[in-house]
């Protein structure tokens, strides 16, 4: 028998699942579903009120940071997790969903559901723009200049007059009334609920991609990518691909970012953003959806929990990171090994 | 965009271009020696930096008892009390480095683990350094006193030469050489050399791997260190997160002169300092990151190893 040392959640996870038909399975996906859309009710009561945070409104705290980092972190983990390249400017594609629902609040008529479609295509459209070019680069430098780009989309926001320079836009619409849903300031359990959704949805085409040509092609390039082309994967076109839909992913949720704060300013949008979804992915394990999910929720209610602590939170978090990674360099919810779990098999067959 | 300053201002941008350029280049030889050895971003370089200048400053101002009020310094004494904080900023810069990579990368080494959890683990040190300062120091700016008396020490063509300036491109290009004739000649110089070509073959070779890399770091640390002082000199005020911008231009620096090469980080630095005066100078100050950011970009591709990468492989830490 295992002991406990062995003992591995995920794994057991999976067994558990694996053994269940399907009536099980999609019962757990339904009631899962239901507890997360009823988490912003888990302030209210006595026994749970422990998940309140001090300063800002719990609710308002499950939809930013808590929702947009899961998000975002789950945008970033196919850019990162899954094919392997290290994008230190993933707060660009954020920014120009914000800016995109900014500017088109200001100068049209169009609400928020019909502004998204056109801020992912914003968003994807930098991300093919600054991955055509970059791609071809190894690793290291494709770090940098990821970096740079999200410096350079900033600092271009903060030195342009006609967007409002250092002050940014402000009063952006709210999303219109939506299948009775209300969407202001005093409602944020409509945005956690619309993050919910999209992060559902996210979750839905990574599982379909994971297991057709794109999520092959990219599992591939990060292994090996001398092999992948000798295999005949057209590496870039997945590469830029895989950029694409991260980017895409990250400017949906600016969208949602900017009706939610109705403001966006380009001080909103720096460095220590795109650490902190990194920190998401790698924190919670890179390239395991659930780890990256639960890295998420951690990293971004930790801070605002402890916030009674406000003046060393960021420490905290500093040491935090240090600390885990040390402890499980693979993340707290590594993604599967299969070398390691063909070898246990061999194993367990010889016994 | 404002050309005719590049031949009205072309003197005072050029030394100032070389003087920050060899600040960059100081910095960067800390990133690029630890790329060297571990293949690695050091990401808490920026605050080894940090805590540089602020050794500088406490030393300054607590250990001489300097105040703002005080008279320059002249002769011997300001030299002697020059060199002493020299030193110290090393020193101090020195032992943060080898902290970083016992507490960021040594563990995570040992156990062979991925490149991004050492890179988040960096991160976390960087963030624990930046945020610690920022606490002590409740975010606000800290001047060093002013020990030299900035006067024009010599006129080149038209341009006067101030006594700061010149002591930052003197001394900046005196270290470099200095380091650089470690690396090639010494013995440990070539252990960090044959660590940097194959880990496995150096352990071979009797290396004792833990220590090369811990005097990489510290080499690394007292380069940033020497660099933070002189930018005090210069500047005279440092803030909690001074090392995030340099930090950048300088491992731009070392990525343009193919990092893992010391005589790159060279060129890579001067390089980056004078473009940047030049650039800022003609398009505006405000534009500066992204000038230099679109000219790395497009250095990577069409020179892929960096503009000096190729060419000097030979002296590669």
């Amino acid at each position: 028998m295992a002991n406990i040392k062995n003992l591995n959640l995920r794994d057991k996870g999976a067994q558990l699942w694996e053994n269940w038909d399907r009536p099980r399975r999609t019962a757990f996906v339904v009631i899962l579903i239901a507890l997360v859309g009823l988490l912003p009710y888990g302030g209210d009561f006595s026994f749970t009120s422990i998940l309140n945070t001090p300063i800002s409104s719990y609710q308002a705290v499950l939809v930013y940071p808590v929702g947009m980092f899961v998000l975002m972190a789950l945008g970033l983990n196919i850019v990162v997790g899954k094919s392997g390249l290290l994008d230190l400017g993933y707060v660009a594609f954020f920014a120009i969903g914000g800016y995109t629902a900014g500017l088109l609040s200001e100068h049209t008529h169009l609400n928020t559901w019909e502004i998204m479609p056109i801020g992912m295509a914003a968003a994807m459209f930098a991300g093919v723009l600054l991955g055509l070019p970059t791609l071809r680069l190894r690793g290291d430098y494709l770090a940098i200049v990821t970096l740079g780009f999200g410096e350079i989309v900033r600092i271009v926001a903060l030195n342009t007059q006609s967007i409002g320079a250092s002050t940014g836009i402000a009063s952006i619409r709210t999303p219109p009334k939506t299948f009775g849903l209300q969407f202001d300031i005093t409602h944020s359990n409509s945005y956690f609920w619309v993050v919910l959704i999209m992060i559902l949805l996210v979750i839905w085409m990574i599982r379909r991609f994971t297991v057709r040509r794109p999520g092959r092609a990219w599992e591939a390039i990060r292994q090996d990518e001398d092999v992948a082309i000798l295999m005949g994967v057209p590496i870039l076109r997945y590469k830029v691909w895989s950029f694409c839909i991260g980017a895409a992913i990250g400017g949906a949720a600016g969208v949602i970012f900017a009706s939610k704060t109705q403001y966006v300013a380009p001080n909103m949008f720096t460095f220590n953003v795109s650490v902190l979804i990194l920190s998401c992915v790698v924190f919670g394990g890179m390239g395991n959806m659930w780890g990256v999910i639960l890295g998420g929720v951690i990293l971004a209610y930790l801070p605002e929990r402890i916030r009674f602590i406000s003046n060393a939170r960021q420490l905290v978090f500093g040491i935090t990171l240090v600390v885990i990674m040390n402890l499980r360099p693979d993340g707290l919810l590594p993604r599967k090994k299969r070398e390691k779990l063909g070898a246990a098999k061999k194993a367990g067959g010889e016994n | 965009m404002n050309f005719s300053v590049v031949t009205s201002q072309f003197w005072p941008l050029l030394i100032n271009g070389l003087a920050v350029g060899l600040i960059y280049v100081l910095i960067s030889l800390g990133y690029t020696m630890v790329y060297g050895v571990l293949r690695l971003i050091n990401f808490a370089n920026s605050e080894i930096f940090m805590i540089g200048t602020f050794a500088t400053v406490i030393v300054t101002r607590d250990v001489f008892h300097y105040t703002s009020a005080h008279e320059a310094l002249h002769g011997f004494k300001l030299v002697a009390t020059l060199f002493l904080i020299l030193l110290a900023s090393m020193l101090f810069s020195g032992v943060t480095a080898i902290l970083v990579e016992l507490i960021a990368y040594r563990r995570l080494r040992s156990r062979g683990t991925n490149r991004l959890a050492s890179l988040i683990s960096a991160i976390g040190t960087s963030i624990m350094l930046s945020e610690a300062v920022r606490i002590l120091t409740k975010s606000a700016p800290v001047p060093t006193p002013r020990l030299l008396s900035k006067f024009n020490l010599f006129t080149i063509g038209s341009v006067a030469i101030r006594i700061d300036t010149f002591m930052v491109i003197i001394s900046a290009a005196l270290i470099f050489f200095l380091v650089d004739r470690f690396v090639t000649k010494t013995l440990l110089g070539k252990a960090i050399r044959a660590v940097s070509m194959s880990e496995e073959t150096s352990k071979l070779m009797g290396i004792n791997l833990n220590r090369v890399i811990s005097a990489t770091f510290l080499i690394g640390g007292l380069v940033t260190g020497a660099a933070a002082f002189l930018y005090m000199q210069v500047y005279e005020t440092t803030v909690f997160n001074v090392g995030f911008n340099l930090g950048l231009a300088a491992f731009t620096a070392a990525v343009l002169g193919g990092i893992g090469n010391i005589r790159g980080a060279f060129y890579g630095g001067l390089t980056l300092g004078l473009f940047e005066q030049f650039a800022s100078a003609i398009i505006g100050g405000q534009w500066k990151a992204v000038t230099v950011f679109t000219v790395l970009v497009l250095v990577l591709l069409f020179r892929p190893n960096g503009l000096f990468g190729e060419a000097i492989q030979q002296s590669r830490v």
